[in-house]
C-alpha cells in the first residue's frame, strides 16, 4: 500500500472483480449465534446457564403434558391411568370446563346463548379497534350490549330493546341541543334517555312474556365468562368516563375540578378488595330496603370506578404532553371547547396514553379474579371453590391453575399485541 | 356557501374599521405588560410590529383574538367588541386568521385534514366544498402537491405555508401573524414572506409581528415600535426606518439593522 503511495496517487481501476459469496461460517444462523450468544466468555456461560435453565424446565413440563390424561371421573382415576408416570390430571379440564367457562349454576341447555354472545364479540369489536373497517359497521358495535345481553341474561326482549331506544333517542336529544351549549346537550340526552327507559321498565314489568327467552338471574353468572363480561364492560365504560375526569381535572370551573381531584385521589388511595367489599355489603346499606340491586351491576360501578381513576390520570398525562399551541391552534380557528376538545387535543392525548391505558386495562382484566373474594364464582373462585373442594379433584392444583393462567394470557396477551400494533398505525408523525 | 374571496383584490386601505383597541391594559398577575395601547386598523391596512424581546408584541395580537385576555379598555374587532362572552369570542376568531411562530398544525392530520377542519366544524361547510376550498388555497401558496401527506412530512417553510393557507381556508377579513418567519431557515424565509405580499397584494387586512425589515419596507403602511408594553412610535416605513423620532426606536433600529 505504502508502496503504491510512493510513487502515485492516481489509480485507474483494469479488471473488474466479481463478486464473492461471504465467508460461509459468517453468514445467516452461525453468524448470528457467534455475534449475540458466544461473544465474550461472560455471554457464552449466560448462554448455557440459560439452555440448561430451558432444559430443566422442558424436561419436567413435557412428559407432563405429554403423559397426561384427559380421561377419568376423578383424582383417583387419573392415579390408576398415570401409574406414576408424571403426567398431568388433565381429565379434571375434560370433565370440568363447563363450569370454568359459565359457573356451576349457569342451565347446562342454555349454554349456547353466552357462547353465541361470545362468538358475536368478534363481529362487533373489530369495527372499534381497526378503523380501516368500514363505518357503518360500528351498528353492529352499538347493538352487540344490548344482543349480548338478552342472551346472557335472558328475559323479556322489552329491556334491552328500550334500553337500545333510550340511548338512540337521548343521543338526538343531544345533538339537537348541542348547539345551545354541550353540557345542555348532554342534560338533554340524558333526561331523554331516561324517561325512555323508564317507559321500558314500565312496560316491561306489565309484559313480562312479549318476546321471552328464559331468564338466568346475576347470581347464576360464573367461570371465565363472569371474568370476560366484567373485563369487557369496565374497560369499555372506565375509558369515556376516565376521559371525562381527566378533562374535569383539567376544568377551570373549581367545582367540577375539585369534584374529579377529589373521586381520582379518594379512588387512587383505596384498594380494589374494599371497594368490592363495600359493593358486597355496605352498599345495601344505603339502599332503600326491597331494592335488588343486582351484585354484579354494583361490583360492575366498583371496578369501572376503580379503573377510571387510573385511566384519567394515564390520559392527563397524554393531556399535560400535548403542546399549549395545539389548543391555541384550535382556538385560533374558532372551535369551541367541546370541538377542539374531540377533533385535536383527545386524539393526540389518547394516542400518546395507548400504552398505559392498555397496561390498566390488561390489569383491569385480571383484577376481575378479586370478586372469588366477595364469594362470586368467576374462574378463580370456580376452582377454588366448587372444583378443588369437591372430593372428585381435590388436590389436583397444577391442571387447574395452568388452564386459568392460559385463558387469562391469551386474553391479557391479545390485548397487548393488538396495542403494539395500533400504535404502529397511529405513528403519523414523522420525526 | 362563501363567495371564493371575501376580499374583493386590490382593495386599498378604506375608512371602514377592522380593529380598535382603545386604553387597553393587561397584567400578569402584577406584571403590566400592556400599558394603555390605542390602536386603530383600518380595513385593508397592513401593519409591521416590531420590537424587542419581552416588550409584549405577541401579547397584544394575542388579545385580539382573545387567546390572551385583557384586563381593562376596550377591543373592538370588525364591528363586533371582545367581551366574556364565549359567543362573541368565537365570532371574532371564526373572522380573524392567526399564524403562530412554530406553526402549530395538527399533526395527526393530513394537510388536506388540517385545512378542511375548522371549515367543516365552524363554517358548518359540506365536505367537499371544503376540500375544494382548500385545494385552491392550497394552490396558493404553492404546495397543492402536498395535500395527503402529514405535517411532520413537510418542510418548516411548507408547515409555515400550510399554516397561512389554513387560516385562509376561514375566509379571515383580518390576519394575525407572531413572528411567522422566526423558527425558519434563510432560504425559507423568502418562500413564506413572498406568500405574505401575495395576501398583502389582494388587500387583506394584516398585524404583522416581525423582525423582516425588507418586508416590512415593502408591504407595510404603518410600522409601530413597542417597548416595555407600550406603542412607543408609529410611522410609514419610509420615515420610521429613515427618520426615527424616538431614542429607543433608534436605539433598536441601529441594532437590528447595524449588522
Ligand atoms: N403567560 C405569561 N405569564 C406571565 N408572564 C408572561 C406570560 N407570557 C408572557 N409573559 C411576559 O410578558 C412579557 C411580554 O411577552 P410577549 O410574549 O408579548 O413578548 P414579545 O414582545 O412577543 O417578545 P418576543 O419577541 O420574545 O416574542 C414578557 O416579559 C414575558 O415574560
Ligand atoms: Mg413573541
Amino acid at each position: 500500500m505504502s508502496d503504491a503511495h510512493a510513487h502515485s496517487i492516481a489509480f485507474v481501476r483494469e479488471t473488474e472483480l466479481p463478486p464473492a459469496p461471504p465467508p460461509t461460517a459468517e453468514t445467516g444462523a452461525v453468524k448470528w449465534v457467534r455475534e449475540n450468544l458466544f461473544s465474550s466468555i461472560f455471554n457464552t456461560i449466560m448462554t448455557i446457564l440459560g439452555l440448561l435453565i430451558v432444559l430443566y424446565l422442558l424436561s419436567g413440563l413435557i412428559p407432563w403434558i405429554v403423559n397426561g390424561t384427559w380421561e377419568g371421573a376423578s383424582i383417583r382415576d387419573c392415579r390408576e391411568t398415570l401409574q406414576g408416570s408424571g403426567g398431568g390430571c388433565f381429565a379434571v379440564l375434560a370433565e370440568r370446563w363447563p363450569q370454568l367457562l359459565f359457573g356451576f349454576q349457569y342451565p347446562d341447555y342454555l349454554r349456547w346463548r353466552p357462547s353465541l354472545a361470545f362468538a358475536l364479540l368478534f363481529l362487533a369489536v373489530p369495527p372499534v379497534l381497526f378503523f380501516k373497517l368500514p363505518r357503518w359497521m360500528l351498528v353492529i358495535t352499538a347493538l352487540y350490549p344490548f344482543v349480548a345481553y338478552w342472551l346472557i341474561w335472558g328475559g323479556t326482549a322489552i329491556t334491552p330493546i328500550f334500553a337500545l331506544i333510550g340511548v338512540i333517542a337521548g343521543y338526538f336529544a343531544f345533538t339537537r341541543v348541542e348547539r345551545q351549549g354541550f353540557v345542555l346537550g348532554l342534560l338533554a340526552g340524558v333526561i331523554v334517555a331516561a324517561i325512555m327507559w323508564w317507559i321500558g321498565g314500565y312496560i316491561a314489568a306489565e309484559e313480562p312474556g312479549w318476546l321471552r327467552i328464559e331468564a338466568v338471574p346475576s347470581r347464576e353468572m360464573g367461570g371465565f365468562m363472569l371474568n370476560m363480561i366484567l373485563g369487557i364492560v369496565c374497560v369499555s365504560l372506565s375509558i369515556p368516563i376516565g376521559i371525562v375526569l381527566a378533562l374535569g381535572r383539567q376544568s377551570r370551573l373549581p367545582v367540577v375540578k375539585g369534584f374529579c381531584v377529589v373521586f381520582i385521589e379518594f379512588v387512587r388511595g383505596v384498594p380494589l378488595i374494599t371497594l368490592l367489599f363495600v359493593a358486597n355489603v355496605v352498599l345495601a346499606y344505603f339502599l332503600p330496603p326491597g331494592t335488588n340491586f343486582d351484585l354484579i351491576v354494583r361490583v360492575i360501578i366498583m371496578i369501572t370506578m376503580f379503573s377510571s381513576a387510573y385511566i384519567a390520570e394515564v390520559i392527563r398525562g397524554g393531556l399535560a404532553a400535548l403542546p399549549k399551541g395545539q389548543y391555541e391552534a384550535g382556538d385560533s380557528l374558532g372551535l369551541d371547547y367541546a370541538q377542539s376538545m374531540r377533533l385535536i387535543v383527545l386524539p393526540q392525548a389518547l394516542k400518546i396514553s395507548i400504552p398505559g391505558i392498555v397496561n390498566v386495562a390488561v390489569g383491569l382484566f385480571k383484577d376481575t379474579t378479586l370478586v372469588s373474594v366477595i364469594s362470586m364464582f368467576d374462574l378463580v373462585g370456580m376452582i377454588r371453590g366448587p372444583i378443588l373442594s369437591s372430593t372428585a379433584w381435590t388436590g389436583v392444583y397444577w391442571e387447574l391453575w395452568a388452564a386459568a393462567c392460559v385463558l387469562f394470557f391469551v386474553v391479557c396477551y391479545g390485548i397487548s399485541q393488538y396495542s403494539q400494533w395500533l400504535e404502529r398505525q397511529l405513528r403519523t408523525d414523522h420525526r | 356557501m362563501a363567495a371564493l374571496d371575501t376580499n374583493p383584490p386590490g382593495m386599498i386601505v378604506s375608512d371602514e374599521v377592522a380593529i380598535d383597541i382603545n386604553n387597553m391594559n393587561k397584567w400578569y398577575g402584577s406584571f403590566h405588560v400592556l400599558r394603555d395601547i390605542d390602536l386603530t386598523v383600518q380595513r385593508g391596512e397592513r401593519i409591521v410590529i416590531c420590537g424587542p424581546s419581552g416588550s409584549g408584541k405577541s401579547t397584544l395580537i394575542r388579545c385580539i383574538n382573545a387567546l390572551e385576555e385583557h384586563q381593562q379598555g376596550s377591543i373592538v374587532v370588525d364591528g363586533t367588541p371582545l367581551s366574556s362572552d364565549l359567543k362573541d369570542i368565537d365570532k371574532i376568531r371564526s373572522e380573524v386568521g392567526m399564524c403562530f411562530q412554530h406553526f402549530n398544525l395538527f399533526p395527526h392530520l393530513t394537510i388536506m385534514e388540517n385545512c378542511t377542519l375548522a371549515p367543516i366544524w365552524v363554517r358548518k361547510i359540506p365536505k367537499k366544498e371544503a376540500e375544494e376550498t382548500a385545494m385552491h388555497f392550497l394552490e396558493k401558496v404553492k404546495i397543492p402537491e402536498q395535500a395527503d401527506k402529514y405535517p411532520g412530512q413537510l418542510s418548516g417553510g411548507q408547515q409555515q405555508r400550510v399554516a397561512i393557507a389554513r387560516s385562509l381556508c376561514m375566509r379571515p377579513r383580518i390576519m394575525l401573524f407572531d413572528e411567522p418567519t422566526s423558527a425558519l431557515d434563510p432560504e425559507m424565509i423568502k418562500e413564506v414572506l413572498d406568500t405574505m405580499i401575495q395576501l398583502a397584494e389582494e388587500g387583506m387586512t394584516m398585524l404583522c409581528v416581525t423582525h423582516e425589515m425588507g418586508f416590512a419596507r415593502q408591504v407595510a403602511n404603518r410600522v409601530i415600535f413597542m417597548d416595555a408594553g407600550q406603542i412607543v412610535e408609529q410611522n410609514a416605513p419610509e420615515p420610521f426606518f429613515t427618520n426615527p423620532q424616538n431614542e429607543r426606536t433608534k436605539l433598536f433600529l441601529s441594532q437590528i439593522l447595524g449588522h
